[in-house]
């Protein structure tokens, strides 16, 4: 079946911001199909809240919408755009849900959009329990006994029926969200709660056990001629029981026999088909029972997942890519495999090495949390690695992890604590070999197969096993070189003769070191910069060579680059591929941490690094030496100190002078960071952090209170500067920059502060002698300018000042790094239109039950979203709504707020008084705003006895929390009020100026809905504002 | 032990012994899928062939009495990246090399397999042998020059059984005669769970006596060795056509086509494994297929050929290659296919296949009655 021509104008739904159990997998998988869709000659248009993804790049649609994915703003686009089509299988959860909103509201069929790649009816049999369990039945598949419940009472029931233990699921949540292994009654209660909380229609499945059963996946495509084929099988190294994100994974499957694993293809068939998926790739998870043989169908995901973007990096087959050509009429014969470029693309890929991805976790972010893992996901990114044996894979994969600290098994029984499983479970199942333990005595406690548990005790007896021979560069071919590839990409193997496959070519290459895993500080953002560095370096007619061990990016993929390498980002690994490659140069500075750790190892090896050198990162890392910089550039910063031991730093605490901001020496994302406020906070901080930091230096700034903070972000060739954008925060400083909306332009800064700040970045830029970007953050008191630092490299805000000016930061500085002067480039002065554009963090509070979910100079949030609006209020509303904080409309207002800020309080509570809101307020608070004659209700603080404020936040009271903090002591009123204001999903402000901002924001949102507007039109014409003004 | 693969050209690799302790010689092959190890060693067709497993660890599962496909190890090798040997899986009756050592079969692991298929890819399949580290290569590549060339060998004599057998079939179907070329327990299988009864005949059983017990139909299963040096069964086949259905698999699918006239010719490294897509050019729909052949015939796909026995239609191709994977005569009931949807190992998509022969054996044994 040739390209349908029934339908010109395609509608795609990303995924929004990176949560946990939705990451950087639908930017790669959406990215593919905006890219295929416009070559195949359709309209694209896009809409997406992320702006650090490629999807959202101009050029990937022919209207890009940075729009909230809720159902009004994307029906607007609809309104505006009249597409014939909505693909919505490629942007995770978040688009299924919300085209299957947009079908059941009656939007799609008054403006005449057809649902492809997915009908509304397949979605409900995948998705919804109970119709996806009669619907297996009726195919003559098994699932798990399971019943839905929707109160505790019918809850019981399922109880008494299946016995203990149970998994409590809630519906329509990301990545389990919600749900947990109940093997108490008390856990019963407690997890059918959450669970019936979470689920957005309040329905959850309990199902019968199948703990310590074998996991595995495949992942199935179908044509609309009815062909299918299994791309990849999975198989889950933890048993059933642990999230399949948050478990270590192989591909292909290890330890079933033929039958059995064509038995299960069978069953992926029949389900695909039961289900009704007519074309696309579907992801099918099943358990399997060893021992009897039994097959349970768990689920099944009617798009494509993590697992697919995971299958498609394991065996080159690139699943969205071809999705999303299905879904436009080709059939799987009709498409041509890309890596071999001649047999199609009906077929399954045959694999000759073994690929093991391991998830990484953040626990360390996010103390009073429980860090066993369960069938709630909880990891924040992941790694893959591939070797010609699983030992080398799993040993590769092991060391991509970048741990911040390394896991040190105790001294105690690792057996015993095997029993509950952890993030380090590896690291101790290893130890534990190492200690004597016997194969028997491991599964006995973890449920692992033997297979894998012989494999890992060899590993942990003779690490360096795997490593002998020599190594060498394997291709991923799909074929198991069967066939000769065009297009492959390569994996180190160690092998007895070596025997290399790359092909390097004659021209020029440039390698681009990669983020490596998603974690907290260093996401998205990062592959955003990389895959720029990679396009403009092939436009520049040389060869971009990638290294990176993130299966979930755009930069993994191998259309990105002219070779890439799935390696782990160590000093040794990537100096292997230099020798390979011989290349023109690397380029460190766009991968956040990870290749800028490597820069001086790599100097040092004689390697060539484009741009800013090391000599430079170092000055302005050095605080004293980047102080005596600044110095001379007759800049100012806050007063700092750095201590050896506790004792220097207490004594140099009255020195730099109270409140302090105090860190270990080498954190990223503001890890440990805190602020003290006396010599007493100060001894409990070194106490609690300094202790664990490994006699590490303690830095200690003195902390600009109520200071507006300033991101910078700027390129220098060396001669010239050219400011890509100034932003301003919305929180004071003290709030970690990552976790701070910020906008652009500023809001409230003068020109002649704006001039300041050119002015000294310009300065700065030269001085330190950076080629390429820098970022730079500032805080302003008054009329005074501080610098807070300077760092020579991509920032997290790049992809959000690209967005907002339409001008790519991250290629103009790779043009530069590349040799290109800025003076040739002819840039705008002044980038940043007159639109206004907000960045908002997005927290995981919500997945981690019993986290504080105060913002403060750690960073917390795992993404971001962009509102884009003609003024403030009208892009922070935008942008609050895209990141989940859905600001209310009416209501209940509850304020809570440090003696500090009670004078700023009255005035967002005479605002909210005004659009109608009423006020309840615990007694300080109470007084300051009664006095100004604004009517207030006082509520108990948790001390003074039922009902407190708690209880009125449990009992759904209350529609609003702003609640400023007063104090670090643990546990404290403040941190019950946030904590129960994330489980009831109620947006919680805890500063002042995110008050102010909530409030006009709300008297924006009240007056209407803010039009919607593609990126195409802000920047293509140059002209906004007609588009942006009602 | 050390060990080492040698090939006709010279071209050596090398590795660990982890088989029974001799030295063999014969044609290197590779099969590409990731599971049915055992399946695949144990099935005629891989006779006097040195099996490369291209997936890397190979044993995961053990062995048991159920994953045979004949009642020994035809395969004279198995050549593997990372071999294991657990007994303990789930399932398993034992060790897979533990098997092989029993059974005599040498094994060689920690060769890198990819470079020696990259090497037959390349260069084509050809003679080799695994030898023990002791074994000097001058000696390894007289054996070597002194194994037959697989153009021209008739193996089915090898493999064929001694006198005739009788599966009966769970129910009243069709009494089909097959000419016993390498059988696999799979069709066997296949056949009998449809209710046909399958009596298995010597290959060298002349069409007299195949008809005088006069079955419903004639299957022709598959085997080792070239087609071209099976002119005797051809010209039993040839006998049989028009008077009895005729259908058939892999070698059968090849001797077939030559007793209607159409040619044979050696693939350059042969088909073997789970993945390679078939399309039915009746239907549009295409079926992932277990193959394992090292010989094809020769045909534009396509186009309807005109045979000894009338026209004849194309049904098949092999996506991969455009190569022939089906034929059906339209003048006599007789069609065959080239690949396996017998699977054992591989992909169960063709499974109907057999629904399909035994409706058509039925209906034009009627028809010819």
């Amino acid at each position: 079946m040739p390209r349908r021509d029934d339908i010109q104008k395609i509608l795609i739904l990303g995924s929004g911001p990176i949560v946990i159990g939705q990451a950087a997998e639908f930017d790669y998988s959406g990215a593919q199909a905006c890219k295929v869709l416009l070559e195949e000659g359709y309209e694209v248009v896009l809409v997406n809240s992320n702006p650090a993804t490629i999807m959202t790049d101009p050029e990937f649609a022919t209207r890009t919408y940075i729009e909230p994915l809720l159902p009004g703003p994307v029906r607007q686009v609809i309104e505006r755009e009249q597409p014939d089509a909505l693909l919505p299988t490629l942007g995770g959860q978040t688009a299924l849900n919300l085209a299957k909103e947009l079908h059941e509201d009656g939007t799609l069929a008054e403006h005449g959009v057809e649902l492809i790649g997915a009908t509304y009816d397949a979605i409900c049999r995948a998705e919804d329990r109970e119709i996806f369990d009669a619907t297996m039945q009726a195919a003559g598949l098994r699932t798990a006994r399971n019943t839905i419940a929707t109160s505790l009472s019918q809850a019981r029931v399922a109880l008494e029926t299946f016995g203990l233990p149970l998994i409590v699921r809630p519906a329509f949540t990301l990545g389990g969200r919600g749900g947990g292994i109940a093997r108490t009654e008390e856990e019963f209660e407690q997890t059918v709660a959450t669970g019936l909380a979470a689920s957005p229609i309040g329905q959850i499945l309990i199902d019968e056990s199948v703990l310590g059963w074998g996991e595995f996946e495949l992942e199935v495509m179908r044509d609309a001629a009815d062909n299918v084929v299994i791309v990849c099988s999975i198989e889950n190294v933890d048993p059933m029981g642990i999230h399949t994100g948050d478990s270590v994974t192989v591909a292909p499957q290890q330890t079933l026999t033929d039958r059995q694993y064509q038995r299960l293809r069978d069953q992926a068939i029949a389900v695909i088909r039961a289900v009704g998926v007519e074309t696309g790739g579907s992801n099918v998870q099943f358990a399997v029972n060893p021992a009897t043989d039994e097959i349970i169908v768990i689920e099944m995901n009617p798009r494509v997942s993590r697992s697919s973007a995971l299958a498609s990096k394991a065996t080159g087959f690139p699943i969205a890519k071809i999705a999303a050509r299905l879904a436009v009429g080709y059939l799987l014969d009709e498409i041509s495999n890309d890596i071999t470029r001649s047999t199609p693309a009906s077929f399954e890929p045959a694999l000759d090495y073994v690929v093991v991805k391991w998830p990484r976790f953040a626990f360390e972010k996010f103390p009073g949390v429980d860090p066993g893992l369960s069938t709630h996901m909880k990891s924040v990114g992941e790694v893959m690695a591939i070797g010609r044996t699983f030992q080398q894979a799993f040993a590769k994969a092991m060391r991509s992890r970048e741990l911040d600290l390394e896991v040190r098994p105790g001294a105690g029984d690792l057996l015993a604590e095997l029993e509950t499983p952890g993030a380090d479970r590896y690291d101790l199942v290893l130890e534990a070999f190492r200690r004597g333990a016997s194969e028997h005595d491991v599964h006995e406690r973890t449920s692992i197969d033997p297979w894998f548990l012989r494999e890992l005790r060899e590993l942990a007896l003779d690490p360096e096993g795997p490593f002998r021979g020599v190594r060498c560069y394997k291709a991923v071919d799909t074929c198991a070189a069967e066939f000769a590839a065009e297009t492959p990409y390569y994996y180190s193997a160690w092998e007895r003769s070596g025997a290399n496959e790359v092909r390097r070519g004659e021209r020029p290459s440039v390698m681009i070191l990669g983020s490596g895993p998603n974690r907290i500080g260093q996401g998205i953002e990062f592959d955003y910069c990389c895959v720029h560095a990679a396009m403009t370096v092939r436009e520049s007619g040389r060869d971009a060579v990638m290294v990176n061990c993130n299966p979930e990016t755009v930069s993994t993929d191998y259309d990105t680059s002219d070779r890439l390498y799935f390696e782990p980002l160590t000093l040794e690994d990537v100096l292997a591929i230099v020798e390979v490659e011989q290349p023109e140069g690397v380029i460190v500075q766009f991968g956040g941490q990870t290749p800028l750790k490597l820069a001086a190892g790599l100097e040092a090896a004689g390697v060539p690094l484009l741009g800013t050198q090391p000599e430079a990162i170092d000055h302005a890392e050095d605080r004293g030496r980047f102080g005596a910089l600044l110095g001379r550039l007759g800049l100012r910063a806050p007063a700092f100190a750095t201590a050896h031991s506790e004792e220097e730093a207490l004594a140099a605490a009255p020195r730099v002078g109270f409140p302090l901001l105090v860190r270990p020496s080498y954190v990223l994302g503001g890890r440990a960071m805190e602020i003290v406020y006396s010599t007493a906070g100060l001894e409990d901080y070194l106490l609690r952090v300094a202790r664990g930091a490994d006699r590490r230096e303690i830095f200690l700034d003195r902390f600009l209170e109520n200071a507006i903070e300033v991101d910078v972000d700027a390129i220098c060739d060396g001669e010239d500067v050219w400011i890509g954008g100034i932003m301003q925060h919305v929180e004071e400083a003290g709030i970690h920059s990552g976790d701070s909306a910020c906008v652009l332009p500023p809001h409230s800064l003068g020109s002649e502060m704006l001039a300041e700040i050119r002015e000294a970045t310009t300065r700065m830029a030269l001085a330190l002698g950076v080629v390429g970007l820098m970022n730079v953050q500032y805080a302003v008191t008054g009329d005074d300018l501080y610098v807070i630092e300077a760092n020579p490299r991509a920032s997290r805000t790049v992809p959000f000042v690209s967005k907002a000016t339409g001008i790519p930061l991250a290629k103009i500085a790779c043009r530069v790094m590349l040799g290109e002067r800025l003076a040739t480039m002819e840039l705008p002065q002044d980038p940043g239109g007159d639109h206004v554009s907000i960045k908002e963090a997005v927290l995981p509070f919500d997945r981690f039950a019993g986290s504080d979910a105060l913002l403060g100079p750690e960073m917390r949030s795992t993404g971001e979203v962009m509102g884009v609006g003609a003024d403030f209020p009208a892009a922070f509303a935008k942008a609050q709504a895209a990141a989940g904080a859905r600001l209310p409309q009416s209501g209940t207002v509850f304020l809570t707020v440090t003696d500090s800020d009670k004078s700023a309080v009255v005035g967002i509570a005479a605002q909210l008084h005004d659009l109608g809101f009423a006020m309840v307020a615990t007694r300080g608070t109470a007084a300051a705003i009664a006095r100004m004659g604004i009517p207030v209700e006082r509520l108990n603080k948790l001390g003074e006895g039922s009902p407190h404020v708690v209880d009125w936040i449990e009992r759904g009271d209350v529609d609003l929390v702003i609640n400023t903090p007063t104090g670090t002591e643990a546990r404290s009123d403040g941190y019950e009020i946030r904590r129960a204001a994330v489980a009831r999903g109620i947006p919680c402000v805890t500063t002042i100026s995110g008050g102010m901002a909530a409030a006009r924001a709300i008297a924006a949102a009240r007056a209407a809905a803010p039009p919607v507007v593609s990126l195409q039109e802000i920047h293509g014409r140059g002209s906004a504002s007609p588009a942006l003004a009602t | 032990m050390l060990a080492y693969v040698l090939l006709e050209d010279g071209t050596r690799f090398d590795g660990d012994a982890v088989g029974a302790p001799r030295d063999v010689t014969g044609e290197v092959v590779f099969t590409t899928g990731m599971s049915g190890y055992q399946e695949s060693m144990t099935d005629p067709s891989f006779a006097r062939q040195l099996i490369t497993f291209t997936y890397p660890h190979v044993g995961n599962y053990g062995v048991s009495a159920s994953a045979m496909e004949s009642d020994r190890i035809h395969a004279r090798a198995a050549i593997m990246r990372a071999a294991v040997n657990p007994s303990r899986a789930p399932g398993a009756e034992q060790g897979w090399l533990d098997w092989l050592r029993e059974q005599g079969i040498p094994a060689i692991s920690g060769v890198d397999t990819r470079a020696l298929v990259r090497h037959i890819r390349d260069a084509g399949a050809m003679r080799g042998g695994v030898f023990g580290a002791q074994t000097p290569e001058a000696e390894a590549r007289e054996r070597i020059t002194a194994e037959p060339s697989m153009v021209g060998l008739d193996l089915a004599r090898e493999v064929t059984v001694a006198e005739s057998r009788t599966f009966a079939g769970d129910g009243d179907g069709p009494r089909i005669a097959a000419l016993d070329t390498g059988i696999k327990h799979s069709i066997v299988g296949n056949f009998t769970s449809r209710g046909a009864t399958l009596e298995l005949h010597p290959c060298t059983t002349t069409a007299q006596e195949l008809l005088a017990s006069d079955p419903d139909g004639v299957f022709l299963v598959p085997g080792p060795g070239d087609p071209a040096a099976l002119d005797y069964v051809v010209d039993t086949v040839r006998e049989l056509l028009g008077r009895k259905p005729v259908f058939g698999i892999c070698l059968g699918h090849q001797l077939l086509s030559r007793a209607v006239g159409l040619d044979t010719f050696k693939l350059p490294f042969g088909h073997r494994g789970a993945n390679h897509p078939v399309k039915d050019l009746r239907s549009g729909r295409i079926a992932i297929t277990s193959q394992n052949h090292g010989f094809a015939v020769r045909g534009e796909p396509g186009a309807r050929l005109r045979t000894d026995y009338g026209e004849a239609e194309l049904t098949h191709v092999n996506l991969y290659d455009g190569t022939i994977e089906g034929i059906r005569l339209l003048d006599v009931p007789a069609g065959c296919v080239q690949y396996h949807p017998e699977a054992g190992p591989g992909p169960n998509d063709s499974l109907g296949l057999f629904d399909e022969f035994i409706a058509e054996i039925e209906r034009g044994s009627r028809a010819l009655a």
